[in-house]
């Protein structure tokens, strides 16, 4: 390896001039990956999730015991009891091995979420922004009455016309987490509209679906990708709610939200049963919204300067 | 045959009580080859001739005849094939997450071209950047580098009209005049006919052959660029427009 590679791979990726496609994609998503390095909240963020997402890979490896292997001889014992890092739970299970098993679900729940419900926003947002008329008086009223409702409570309602489960939270969950991204969408697609270089496009014979997948979804898609990231928290948290109200992930799955509801009858004896899980629903949710935080930063349209 | 022939044309906005003219009856030919010029302060309906004729503002009625052809409300590819435009403010008239080269590629696309990297550095060449410039976002270039990309935009389809929305109004003076010599060197070299706003009188007189003056969305007069030079005006509002430009350069 010579010492000389790097800096001709970055010097590739700062030319003035790129000579290909290729080198003009790499290059922008390098000074994005700049900026965002600038922000070191942000990278704390990421690192925090970068952990999160190692742990879930490596669970299998990492665990220190089965997580669903009940020990009641050994049940409520304090964090450091016999090699069991963070205690035990009241069937005497480890907490430990059970947080790094619930990362995969809490990641599994964040990504369906973040998959599904930002996509429908997008949509419909963007059809209504651009089509106008009746068409957005339309979506935008279906929007409205998704939106008046307490979101948990949707979401209980969906649950428990779907049944309990960990699919149909996230699906609930989406369908209650789509409308904000469809007025998103909608906002930035009236005002992108409206601009000259919408009108330029049109001159040139572009349809209406081409200026809108190829024109102006990527500019919402980076304010939509920001306002998803600060929402995790938000997402994580509910389906924590649903999780503790025994709606969501189904007992002996080891979700951080059920785990919590479990401790919640000992809360007062056992603090570490509630606690341990609740600081790794904290630490995730603060993790999205650092790096949310910077995202917006980085993926501003208008701050590309 | 005319280029473009504009009889009794009427452009609003809004409806009902709400409803404003911004066009009244506005008539006027231009030849083919011809460099014409419409000017008027801001806000008398000098851009929206412009958007009427391409079907940026459905809102007509009249005749809007381009190259012999009746318009209707809707615009089919030989119309864009015909007729582009260039927008006054090149900061706002390029995709910001566009690179140059995807602006040209999608417009050669959507027209149907094949040789796409040949054309690109053609048209690159023809507004004066260098392949240098082709993978570069918006944000990386100049207010005139913008600008003679959007040339080379409104250029890709080979269109024989030209509508120039105040081209240089958004730029330097220094910049201004590079954009309108190219403007005018493209004309020369592609035979195109130019129909050109401005409430600039001097870049009108540079530019153009024959000139009508707008106020409140009527046009007013129409005069030979001699004419205008010489101060041989009919109507006193153009008479006023001279005047008060002459006072603005001394």
């Amino acid at each position: 390896m010579s010492m000389t590679e790097p800096s001709t791979l970055r010097a590739w990726l700062l030319a003035e001039e790129p000579t290909s496609r290729r080198q003009a994609r790499a290059a922008s998503l390098y000074q994005g990956w700049l900026t965002l390095r600038g922000n070191w909240l942000s990278m704390i963020g990421l690192a925090i999730l970068a952990f999160l997402v190692l742990c879930a890979i490596f669970a299998p490896l990492l665990a220190t015991d089965n997580p669903f292997a009940q020990d009641l001889a050994n049940r409520l014992k304090p964090p450091g009891w016999e090699g069991h890092i963070f205690g035990t739970d009241s069937l005497g299970r480890d907490i430990y091995s059970r947080l790094l098993y619930g990362a995969r679900i809490s990641l599994y729940i964040v990504l369906l979420v973040a998959m599904v419900a930002p996509l429908v926003g997008l949509i419909i947002g963007t059809i209504a922004g651009y089509v106008g008329g009746w068409t957005d008086t339309i979506l935008m009223r279906i929007t409205d009455i998704f939106l008046a409702f307490p979101r948990l409570v949707l979401a209980l309602a969906f649950v428990a016309a779907l049944g309990a489960g960990i699919e149909n939270a996230v699906l609930a969950i989406s369908l209650t987490a789509w409308p904000p991204y469809a007025r998103i969408a909608r906002a930035e697609t009236l005002t992108i509209r409206s601009s000259d270089y919408i009108a330029a496009i049109r001159l040139q014979g572009a349809g209406p679906v081409r200026i809108v997948t190829r024109h102006i979804w990527p500019l919402c898609i980076s304010s939509l990708i920001v306002r998803v990231t600060l929402d995790m928290a938000g997402i994580i948290l509910t389906a924590a709610g649903l999780g503790f109200l025994g709606l969501g992930a189904q007992p002996p799955s080891p979700e951080w939200g059920a785990m919590i509801s479990e401790g919640r009858k000992y809360i007062l004896d056992y603090w570490w049963v509630a606690t341990i899980p609740g600081l790794a629903i904290f630490a995730i949710s603060l993790a999205f919204n650092l790096l949310g935080d910077g995202l917006r930063d980085v993926l501003d349209p208008k701050g590309g300067e | 045959m005319s280029a473009v022939e504009i009889r009794d044309l009427t452009v609003w906005f809004g409806d009902g009580d709400e409803r404003t003219d911004a066009v009244k009856s506005a008539t006027m030919v231009v030849e083919e080859g011809e460099s014409f010029g419409l000017v008027g302060e801001s806000g008398s309906g000098k851009s929206t001739v412009l958007r009427a004729i391409t079907g940026l503002v459905p809102t007509w009625e009249g005749t809007i005849r381009v190259m012999g052809q009746p318009l209707g409300r809707r615009r089919d590819r030989t119309f864009y094939k015909t007729v582009q435009m260039v927008f006054q403010d090149p900061y706002a008239s390029l995709h910001p997450r566009m690179t140059v080269d995807a602006v040209l590629s999608e417009v050669l696309g959507l027209h149907g071209f094949r040789d796409v990297d040949a054309r690109i550095d053609k048209l690159l060449r023809d507004v004066g950047l260098g392949p240098g410039f082709r993978f570069r976002y918006p944000h990386q270039l100049s207010g005139g580098q913008r600008q003679r990309v959007a040339i080379a935009r409104a250029l890709a389809p080979e269109p024989r009209i030209l509508l120039l929305d105040e081209p240089t109004s958004a730029l330097d003076v220094s910049v201004q005049a590079e954009i309108l010599n190219l403007l005018t060197d493209l004309r020369a070299e592609h035979k195109l006919t130019y129909i050109m706003v401005s409430h600039d009188l001097g870049v009108v007189g540079h530019m153009c052959g024959r000139v009508a003056v707008m106020q409140h969305g009527e046009i007013v007069e129409e005069l030979g660029v001699t004419d205008m030079r010489e101060m041989r005006t009919r109507h006193p509002y153009t008479k006023h427009l001279l005047e008060s430009a002459l006072r603005s350069v001394r």
